[in-house]
């Protein structure tokens, strides 16, 4: 993999550092008037996702990281893996539970996430904004009260738990914004 | 289509052209008088931090774009003994940032018969005047580490706690744990934890830098570690440096001469000493004391800018 000089660090470069690749983030660089140039990078570890601070003397070289980023659909989970599918040349990958993590729950068939790879493999799974989900649980008990405030916890297929209005019953399928993990608003089967 | 169009607003250039006014109106009424030393020079600067942008002409002799006036505004006051300021761009060989243009205005003055403490109070009024500033703050680098850090960068203890401080902060843990630069050390350090702490509404001149970051200072009689050196900072930005200026022929030989060797074991192109600045020191520099401002730095404050590109016409990267 090629190295990057500080000169060519700008926000969304793939860079390795301590042994794990990550995202430049915001880049500024300082110099004084009469002292070493530096630059101040804010980088995103693709693994952990943390988001840390590192500074660089100007003009060192950094260990780029072999990252690509894949739009591909969701097929299935055999167990293991999770499993996806580019649609235009019909490649496989399968992520592991380490890759997948939080976005389990918000994996439907045939939406197409993107999926980040180092070296090749799938080290991110990152699920479509948006996502419609089935009701499988919910009190139906509180019908009827649609000035409520608070809402109430619905179940969803994939096990992820929302809040919804009261008139939101099981069965009915809600749209849900991955990103906050909030319900937006019921879907007309 | 080619972004042809200047970010500036027309208000930013007409405070900007204000502003130039307002400097040589400032001059004018002080009798200082106005010089445009050479862009293009025979030396460069033996500074390990700056970088020169050289060109050659047609008969193949190297001329070097000047980072500064210095050179040529010391040879005239070695010459004249009369106090003179530059309204000028200079260029250096330096990444863009949000505070830096590599080709940027700078405002360069002697004062003949000052010391450091006399041209504070000019700028001090210079500031008020062109800016509105309030009054400078002014604070010895020594005690600035030891307010805000708890540390004497005079002592080896001092610069040895600080240095741990850097290893330990996961911000500069890697680069630090192989640095062996003093002066490095404490620049990082003053720019992570004493920068950020330095009041933001009031100008503060940052005075008595160690004699190893002396530049063409001279070294306090008083306290030889310290030299008579000061920048100065507003709202965040480094705005100025100043010097109670080395008149000493001899001295400032031994400083180009150790500039040169850090440049050779970093590794950079060799710049050799400009003996027609050390032939004016010689023949005899008057007490005075100097100061370079960046111009498009003082209009971002004024115009509130959050990134200099927004006070040129064109930028280094639209020029």
């Amino acid at each position: 993999m090629a190295n990057y000089s500080t000169n060519e660090f700008k926000g969304g470069l793939k860079i390795m550092q301590d042994g794990e690749p990550c995202s430049i983030v915001e880049n500024e660089m300082v110099k004084p008037g009469k002292g070493q140039a530096f630059n101040r990078v804010k980088i995103r570890k693709l693994i952990s996702g943390k988001v840390v601070e590192k500074t660089f003397k100007s003009g060192e070289s950094v260990e780029g990281a072999d990252v690509i980023e894949l739009e591909l659909a969701y097929l299935y989970n055999d167990g293991e893996f999770w499993h996806f599918m580019n649609n235009e040349t019909f490649e496989q990958v399968a992520a592991d539970a380490k890759a997948v993590g939080e976005a389990e729950k918000w994996l439907v068939e045939q939406d197409v996430c993107t999926l980040t790879l180092w070296e090749g493999n799938p080290i991110n799974v990152q699920p479509p904004n948006f996502v419609e989900l089935e009701i499988t649980e919910t009190d139906p008990g509180l019908k009827g009260d649609t000035a409520g405030t608070g809402g109430k916890p619905a179940t969803l297929i994939t096990g992820a738990v929302v809040r919804v209005p009261l008139f939101v019953q099981i069965g009915e399928v809600i749209k849900v914004d991955t990103r906050s993990g909030e319900y937006v608003s019921r879907v007309q089967k | 289509m080619a972004d042809w169009r200047s970010q500036a607003t027309l208000n930013t250039l007409k405070k900007r052209a204000e502003l130039l006014r307002q400097l040589r109106s400032f001059f004018f009424d002080r009798d200082v008088l106005e010089v445009d030393t050479p862009l293009l020079c025979k030396h460069g600067v033996t500074d390990l931090h700056i970088e020169n942008l050289e060109t050659r002409d047609s008969e193949d002799n190297c001329r070097y774009l000047q980072t500064s006036p210095e050179y040529a505004m010391k040879r005239l006051l070695a010459q004249y003994g009369h106090s003179i300021y530059q309204l000028s761009h200079v260029v250096r060989d330096d990444p863009t940032g949000r505070h830096h243009n590599p080709e940027f205005m700078m405002l360069e003055w002697y004062r003949v018969g000052f010391d450091d403490e006399q041209l504070l109070a000019e700028i001090e009024t210079l500031l008020t005047s062109v800016a509105g500033a309030p009054p400078l703050l002014r604070l010895r680098y020594q005690d600035a580490f030891i307010d805000y850090l708890q540390c004497d960068p005079l002592t080896d203890s001092g610069v040895q706690a600080i240095h741990q401080r850097l290893k330990d902060d996961e911000r500069t843990h890697s680069w630090m744990v192989s640095e062996d630069s003093v002066d490095t050390i404490l620049q990082v350090a003053f720019n992570f934890y004493i920068e950020p702490q330095l009041p933001l509404s009031q100008p503060v001149a940052i005075t008595h830098f160690p004699s190893s970051q002396a530049a063409l200072a001279q070294i306090d009689s008083d306290d030889p570690r310290v030299a008579r050196r000061f920048e100065i900072y507003w709202q965040g930005v480094e705005l100025a440096n100043g010097y109670y200026e080395l008149t000493d022929a001899v001295e400032q030989s031994l400083r180009f001469e150790k500039d040169i060797a850090l440049r050779q074991s970093a590794k950079l192109p060799y710049r050799a000493a400009d003996e027609l600045l050390l032939a004016a020191i010689k023949h005899g520099l008057p007490r005075c004391a100097g100061v370079a401002m960046g111009v498009d730095r003082l209009l971002m404050i004024l115009c509130n800018a959050s990134s200099i590109e927004q006070v040129l016409p064109f930028s280094y990267q639209s020029a």
